[in-house]
């Protein structure tokens, strides 16, 4: 995904002037075949992020529209403020490619993982958050970001993700896409966490249980029309991600159904990572699976949710 | 300790020609309009910002946005009632708006806003962004092979910030020679000496190795600060660092260097009469 992604930066580049690519201090030979055709469009620009985001409020302000790539959590975490003021008060269209959201870092520790960078950025208003679900996704999406008008937060896997996105159900900025009809549960997910959803609903069709699910690969502005539309005649709305409870799709998911519904909420299940940092390496998938995140376990918990719950008359809106 | 450098004990000194003294007529009048300002940090920099928007910048009130126009941040937002007599004695906006100062209907915030008030090019007042939105601003004239150029100005506790010191490498890599940053060296912020609450010298020698060409000058004196202003890039290929050192609250003689007056709720009958008394009848 994140190799797809950044070469969708260079083809981009081809295609419009405006597009620049601007990296703190990436792996070696990022986007080299960029610096070679683009070389005064591919800036490297050192681990000073703070300064990095200001400098592509400037660009952007003069009629640019940078790509900024670095780690999730620097993007995040360290330069909030610079995020906040510079980018979103301007409403400029600088594009933050974050690489490794969620736990894709597992390895190295909670200082890399990016388990509460959708809830942080989707706080700040003109900010638009996108989680792609593969990398034939993530090219679909970047074709999208040239002419968005204000600030975007690009949250990528990593390589190798498994590709279950289909080209037949495109790609638009906002709009969530009905990735399976709606049946006894709807599981709402956002990026790489779709793989789960479909794998987990096989499973629960194994057990009789028709599962719905609605791939919202834009958080913010979330798509509450599909939302709404998708949750008619489920018994069970299940949110699905790699980030922990607070403020994430699960929060957004909730907060528009009581925006829009008031009374009447259907039962939610959020699956989610614990509100804690993750104090355990290993890899993402075991990560996942040490917190309930494994199809298996999303499959049981769901199966949990709908057999306990007694209010199976949703709300159709 | 700071090194009291001739141009520091210059600027204590240094006598306001009458435009100066209007200028300052108006950052109080707004004051006194809206019962609160940061006085000090506006008053250092009237000189300043004066000889820019008077004498340096290629700008034109009656088109803010044209793109050949030169560029200038006031980084230090806090010190905004000097840009908004600036702007308006310019006519970015009508003079009538000082009054309105943070009041609800006015465009005028407490720290400069974009999109709302003509002539400003970036919100600020979180402290520490501007440098860098000005480096981004210069590469892109670079890129573009656009003649402005761009004005940063900082404060002095400002600098505190490590963003500024990043920004600061960012120039000078790219060889930015059409940036000049601008740095309001009243040697005083909020809580008290910036050489008690974080040193910064030698202040020329940091910004002279990190790449940029320095000027040091009394930065209420209109002459120097318009000779030095008038030469930049000091030197081809270096950023511009213009050190000005300046007196807080300059002008006020009960506000100079007295960090009670950074920022004011209300002005009191005697500071009002004393106010007269300094800069003329407001």
């Amino acid at each position: 995904m994140r190799n797809t992604a950044m070469n969708m930066v260079h083809k981009l580049a081809g295609r419009d002037e405006r597009v620049l690519y601007i990296g703190s201090d990436p792996g070696a030979g990022t986007l080299r075949a960029m610096s070679k055709e683009f070389p005064k469009r591919h800036l490297i620009e050192g681990i000073s992020e703070a300064h990095i985001i200001g400098m592509s409020a400037g660009l952007a302000m003069e009629g640019f529209v940078p790509y900024v790539n670095t780690i999730a959590t620097f993007l995040t975490r360290r330069c909030y403020e610079q995020v906040a003021v510079d980018l979103c008060l301007h409403n400029l269209p600088v594009r933050l490619i974050a690489n490794g959201g969620g736990l894709v870092y597992a390895p190295l520790g909670p200082t890399h993982q990016a388990i509460e960078d959708i809830a942080i950025m989707r706080a700040l208003p003109n900010m638009t958050v996108i989680c792609p679900c593969d990398a034939d996704e993530a090219a679909r999406m970047m074709e999208q970001t040239l002419d968005w008008a204000g600030p975007i937060y690009i949250r990528l896997g990593k390589g190798g993700d498994a590709i279950v996105s289909k080209a037949e159900h495109g790609f638009e900025i906002g709009k969530a896409i009905l990735m399976r009809p709606p049946g006894d549960v709807l599981i709402v997910t956002t990026g790489i966490m779709l793989q789960r959803a479909l794998a987990a609903a096989d499973l629960l069709a194994g057990q009789g249980i028709r599962a719905g699910i609605l791939h919202m690969h834009t958080v913010k502005p979330l798509d509450t029309a599909a939302l709404l539309q998708a949750i008619r005649g489920t018994k069970l709305v299940a949110t699905l991600e790699e980030h922990v409870p607070s403020g994430g799709l699960g929060s957004a998911v909730a907060e528009a159904l009581i925006d829009k519904l008031g009374s009447g909420l259907p039962a939610m299940l959020r699956l989610s990572l614990p509100d804690r940092f993750m104090h355990n390496y290993g890899s993402q998938d075991s990560l996942l699976k040490k917190h309930g995140l494994a199809p298996n376990a999303i499959a049981t918990s769901i199966e949990r949710a709908l057999a306990s719950h007694t209010s199976p008359q949703l709300h159709s809106t | 300790m700071i090194q009291i450098s001739p141009h520091a004990e210059a600027a204590l000194t240094c006598t306001l020609d009458e435009r100066s003294l209007y200028l300052r007529r108006l950052v109080l009048g707004s004051v006194r309009s809206a019962g609160r300002g940061h006085v000090g940090p506006a008053l250092s920099l009237i000189e300043m910002v004066r000889v820019l928007y008077d004498d340096v910048l290629r700008i034109d009130p009656k088109n803010p946005r044209d793109p050949n126009r030169d560029r200038a941040i006031l980084s230090k937002g806090h010190g905004c009632l000097a840009l908004y007599a600036l702007l308006a004695d310019r006519g970015f906006f009508p003079l009538s708006e000082l009054d309105g100062f943070c009041g609800p209907d006015s465009i005028l915030g407490g720290h400069p806003e974009y999109g709302m008030v003509p002539g400003v090019e970036a919100s600020t007042g979180a402290l520490g962004h501007g440098l860098s939105i000005g480096v981004g601003l210069a590469l892109a004239a670079r890129m573009r092979e656009r003649s402005y150029r761009t004005f940063v100005l900082l404060g002095d506790g400002e600098i505190n910030e490590g963003s500024v010191w990043e920004a600061a490498m960012g120039a000078a890599k790219h060889g930015l020679d059409n940036l000049v940053a601008l740095i309001d060296y009243n040697k005083l912020q909020s809580y008290g000496p910036t050489d008690y609450v974080l040193p910064l010298e030698p202040l020329a020698d940091k910004w002279r190795s990190f790449g940029f060409a320095v000027q040091e000058l009394n930065g209420h004196d209109v002459g120097a600060l318009r000779a030095v202003l008038k030469q930049v890039p000091a030197v081809p290929g270096k950023p511009t660092a213009i050190i000005c050192h300046t007196v807080k609250g300059k002008g006020l003689p009960q506000a100079e260097s007295n960090a009670d007056w950074h920022h004011k709720n209300k002005l009191t009958d005697s500071e009002l009469d004393a106010i007269r008394v300094a800069v003329g009848d407001f």
